[in-house]
């Protein structure tokens, strides 16, 4: 058996823009699961019983069920609610969705690692609840779980594979429509692993140069 | 005789656990009262029921005129006249030193950024830190840091202030400054309510030095009679003890 890389480099192209997409799909993803991630801590913090029990269910149902049925879930469910999107939005929400729900499980426990005096200092100083919440607990909670919020997105980033079921725009449909016309499965496939490592690791960078941008202050 | 603080008839409960039972507290304009007692005996709790970090099951608390109910207008009325030092310290890490002390003035006074910072940079220089303002709390020592969050709070201009073993948390060599703060503070005029065992301290600007144990006051004189002659058993044991320490 001869390999053929021919295939794949004549693709370029379409591998770049595939590769687009799934850097749009992951960090899109991130920033809606960064936002449901706060908000649903927000909504525990309140402590009053439904809302809580809402949250805490859903992340309950996101994180024991598989992200490729709930990518179907939303698919189908979005335009019952009257809602039309093309595909790659609806991965996008499906992405941010499903982090989002590990998010707040990440982000809840930044909070609660927070010594009490901080929120108690806060308050003494007349601060109401939801300013101290957002003025003084949030970024040092942020800080304290970045390395894992981090490894959550890098596996957010990973997932937008999955996204192809729904024929979102992104890399592994791109690598599906070139072996489909080529059978040359090796060598899309070989390549594809190369490309979504290098996504990986240059996403790893980013997250982390981030962190060092938002969480510069010293720390004891 | 204008009182700054009044704590009448107060019963304070954790679950089932009774924390301050009966306790009648009046803190005049201007007074400084040291509390002291032995660890658990509710010290903290005492204090913190004053700014309204703990709430009570039954009794009065009346500050700088505001009557102290669970409403957040009442909750309010009241933080705003009290400023209060922790045992941690509790400065916030992500914010420099001259942040953590315009963050309140700013949203709860609604200072101006550059009045909130005059103000800052005036309690900054009074606690001799007026350098620092630009550092986080990590690079700063023990000592250094709680006298910002004695700045932090004064920059909120209250009319008392509490303190919860302020010294407590501090290596020996750090005490002092700390204890210069408050007695400079004391000087002029601040109402003040200090848990503390720094004797000397009581010794020197108390006007009144209470002893708790059990959630109780057991007893209270002027600092004199109290380090002379103390009147209950419960008193001479724990003075014994904190003086053999020291
Ligand atoms: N949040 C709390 N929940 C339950 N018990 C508490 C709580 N805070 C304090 N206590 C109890 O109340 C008592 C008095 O505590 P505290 O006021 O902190 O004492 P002190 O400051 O004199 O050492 C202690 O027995 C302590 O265990
Ligand atoms: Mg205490």
């Amino acid at each position: 058996m001869t390999l053929d890389f021919s295939v794949v480099t004549d693709a370029w192209q379409s591998l770049l823009f595939g590769t687009l997409g799934t850097l749009f799909l992951a960090f899109s993803g991130m920033l809606i699961a960064m936002f449901i991630g706060i908000a649903g801590v927000v909504i525990l913090r309140m402590q009053m019983w439904l809302p809580s029990l809402l949250v805490t269910a859903f992340v309950e149902i996101v994180r024991n069920t598989p992200f490729l049925v709930q990518i179907f879930f939303v698919f189908f469910a979005l335009p019952l609610a009257g809602i039309r999107l093309n595909p790659t939005m609806t991965a996008v929400i499906a992405l941010g969705v499903n982090g989002g729900a590990y998010a707040i499980e990440i982000i809840r426990g930044g909070v609660e690692s927070i010594p009490k005096g901080q929120t108690e200092a806060g308050l003494a100083l007349g601060l109401h609840k939801h300013e101290v919440f957002r003025l003084i607990v949030l970024t040092p909670a942020l800080r304290a779980i970045y390395p894992s919020l981090s490894s959550q997105f890098i596996l957010l980033t990973l997932t937008t594979a999955i996204c192809t079921s729904i024929s979102a725009y992104e890399l592994t449909s791109v690598g599906q429509r070139i072996e489909a016309e080529t059978f040359r499965s090796f060598e899309v496939y070989f390549t594809l692993t190369g490309i979504y490592l290098v996504i990986s690791l240059v996403t790893m960078w980013c997250l982390a140069a981030i962190g060092r941008w938002a969480f510069s202050y010293p720390q004891r | 005789m204008a009182s700054m603080i009044e704590m009448q008839r107060i019963e304070k409960y954790y679950g089932a656990f009774h924390a301050l039972k009966n306790i009648n507290l009046t803190v005049a304009k201007g007074e400084k009262i040291v509390l002291c007692g032995p660890s658990g005996s509710g010290k903290s709790t005492l204090i913190r029921c004053i700014n309204h970090l703990e709430t009570i099951k039954s009794g009065e608390i009346v500050v700088a005129g505001h009557r102290l109910n669970d409403s957040q207008k009442a909750v309010d009325a009241v933080r705003r006249e009290v400023g209060m030092v922790f045992q941690q310290f509790n400065l916030f890490p992500h914010k420099t030193v001259l942040e953590n002390c315009i963050l309140a003035p700013m949203r709860v006074r609604k200072l101006s950024r550059s009045e909130a910072e005059a103000t800052a940079r005036k309690y900054l220089e009074r606690v001799r830190i007026g350098d620092q303002a630009e550092k986080y709390p990590a690079q700063l020592s023990g000592g250094q840091q709680q006298r910002v969050a004695i700045a932090r709070a004064l920059c909120m201009e209250p009319k008392a202030m509490l303190f919860d073993e302020p010294t407590s948390a501090l290596d020996p060599e750090m005490v002092k400054e700390v204890l210069d703060t408050m007695v400079s503070l004391a000087r002029d005029g601040m109402t003040m309510i200090c848990v503390t065992h720094e004797m000397g301290f009581a010794r020197q600007v108390a006007d009144r030095v209470i002893f708790m144990a059990d959630g109780q006051i057991i007893e209270e004189n002027d600092p004199e009679s109290f380090f002379r002659a103390p009147k209950h058993e419960r008193t001479r044991a724990f003075l014994g003890e904190i003086l053999a320490h020291h």
